[in-house]
């Protein structure tokens, strides 16, 4: 029989390997190229990425998502997990509807809205039926900025809002009855028992849910693409163009160093912000 | 409940049942109404008679067939490589204490605050050094580094679920470790593996990012779409979109019994 002693290191060495293969060493490379200016040490690429004419537009509309599409997100998924928690019967297949989007990819979803937002599209027949509109209208190009950021709310927060609702839900479910029960026995009324016992009991939950869809929501790429093509400049996109479409690594890889730093510090922000006791954890 | 709060609360329930399912039906309508109803005006909210011609008729283009068994591939391999290389770490961590454990939960957890697709960009470069570049096996290697710490994550709550005692009773009764494990443990884990395997592949079959820096000719369903998106006619668009869709549809049914235990704990 192996000798347990060193049983456990030769069974996390395989994903160790892979991880210090393909996340760590590309990320140390990731920060060398972005410092790369041909000879030496240089922020030549960083100079190169915020003098370009998208980059305030793309840093702008990409924090603008974030800061409208997640509190959304939150609040729509924190309502779906109470409904779910009341629910008596038919409560697998509702989850199961309401999860549906979390196996949509970005793209498809973009694309979903498409079909619902074009010229002459769902939503504009819905609008000509009822008199609102007299004809096909255009929403989704570079004249309306803000009907195409609207589009790419409504995309995200139709596709992620499934995670947090899966988070949340789990977190709700290893809340112990007795709580409620209690607070029942002294007469508190559901909106006391949701700020007081659920809310607070919440937290680990809500972290995690908030960090993760934090760092994938500065990653936006797809749908944007998907719905709008270059018309609403991103962060991620910006990358993908500068590596794709102008072969110039260096810059791209500025880029991405941008949107990690960004997204440490959002998760740093979030791990100071709900500080989880360690006796409320679960 | 009062009958008007319930009545609100039904009412609410379908709603977001049809917030979430309106959608997909449109965009299906959209794929199988082919170009004619594509130019429509106004559209009909009733199925045509196009139907499967239309997605048919996509699936001929030029490079579609070749793009969706890319993904096929690429996801295939992911969900094999996250499984084998996540699976035993999942395993150690579930049954051993050892030194360091937490530097090794750290590293998979540290995974989930970046964005890990973006790290495409370096790879490119080594990529074609070594000819990984524009080949599917290429594209899964980046997919399973998103997948590999959700599959150790999710294995390793597994593995915690089953009583370390039934372990302990085959050995007593002569197996090896490794016997043990085979007969007792992995029949009572595989279909939570079977779960978690699944959720790699649709990890990788939508990720669009890494797919479409790192391949030119030999693009994944997703990058395929992602670089015809502009020329492309609407119909098309849409029946890329659905084809994207289906398979993920079937997919979390499949493993609807495994979503909280997969991410309420990988969450923690």
């Amino acid at each position: 029989m192996l000798q347990p002693r060193w049983l456990p290191y030769l069974l996390i060495a395989p994903s160790v390997a892979f991880l210090a293969a393909f996340f760590l060493i590309p990320l140390g490379q990731t920060i060398l190229l972005s410092f790369d200016g041909g000879q030496g040490f240089s922020l030549a690429n960083y100079a190169r990425m915020a003098g370009d004419l998208n980059f305030p537009t793309a840093l702008r509309n990409t924090f603008a998502l974030v800061a409208v599409v997640i509190p959304l997100q939150v609040a729509l998924a924190l309502v779906m997990g109470l409904m779910l928690q009341r629910m008596t019967r038919g409560r697998e297949l509702v989850l199961w509807i309401w999860t549906i989007p979390l196996g949509v990819s970005d793209l498809a979803a973009g694309l979903v809205w498409l079909a619902i937002l074009q010229d002459s599209g769902y939503l504009n027949t819905l609008l000509f039926q009822i008199g609102v509109i007299s004809g096909p209208t255009a929403y989704l190009n570079s004249e309306a900025p803000v009907a195409l950021f609207f589009a790419v709310v409504l995309a995200e927060i139709w596709r992620a809002t499934a995670i947090v609702l899966i988070i949340l839900v789990a977190g709700i479910q290893i809340i112990p009855k007795e709580f409620g029960e209690a607070a029942d026995i002294f007469g508190a009324s559901p909106w006391t028992k949701f700020r007081k016992i659920t809310l607070p009991l919440l937290k680990p939950s809500l972290q995690s849910a908030l960090i993760l869809r934090t760092v994938l929501a500065f990653e936006v790429f797809a749908v944007v693409y998907a719905l709008g093509g270059r018309n609403f400049p991103i962060i991620v996109g910006e990358a993908y163009t500068w590596q794709n479409e102008n072969q110039n690594y260096g810059v791209a890889a500025a880029y991405a160093v941008l949107v990690m730093v960004i997204s440490l510090t959002a998760t740093i922000i979030y791990l100071k912000a709900l500080r989880v006791d360690p006796e409320t954890q679960g | 409940m009062s009958a008007p709060r319930k009545w609100l609360y039904v009412t609410g329930v379908l709603a977001l049942c049809a917030w979430v399912l309106v959608p997909i039906y449109l965009i299906g309508l959209g794929a199988m109404g082919g170009r004619l109803a594509v130019f429509k005006w106004p559209k009909s909210f009733a199925p045509g008679d196009a139907g499967f011609a239309a997605l048919a008729t996509f699936l001929k283009i030029e490079g579609v067939w070749n793009a969706a068994l890319n993904s096929l591939i690429a996801a295939s391999l992911t969900m094999l490589f996250s499984i084998l290389l996540g699976a035993p770490a999942g395993y150690a961590l579930a049954r051993f204490a050892f030194r360091g454990q937490s530097a090794f939960r750290l590293l998979v957890l540290l995974t989930r605050a970046f964005p890990l697709a973006i790290l495409a960009l370096p790879l490119t470069v080594i990529f074609i050094r070594v000819g990984l570049y524009d080949t599917p096996f290429g594209v899964s290697l980046i997919h399973t580094a998103l997948a590999l710490p959700f599959a150790a994550l999710v294995t390793s709550s597994l593995f915690m679920g089953i009583p370390r005692e039934y372990e302990e009773a085959a050995w007593v009764f002569g197996c090896t470790r490794w016997q043990a494990f085979r007969k007792v443990v992995l029949p009572l884990a595989l279909p939570g593996i079977a779960a978690a395997a699944i959720f790699a592949f649709v990890i990788s079959w939508n990720e669009v990012f890494a797919a479409s820096v790192l391949t030119v000719r030999e693009r994944t369903l997703t990058a395929y779409l992602l670089t015809v998106l502009s020329e492309s006619p609407l119909h098309y668009r849409f029946a890329g979109g659905f084809i994207l869709i289906i398979p993920s549809v079937l997919f979390i049914f499949a493993v609807r019994k495994y979503l909280f235990a997969m991410w309420g704990v990988s969450s923690k």
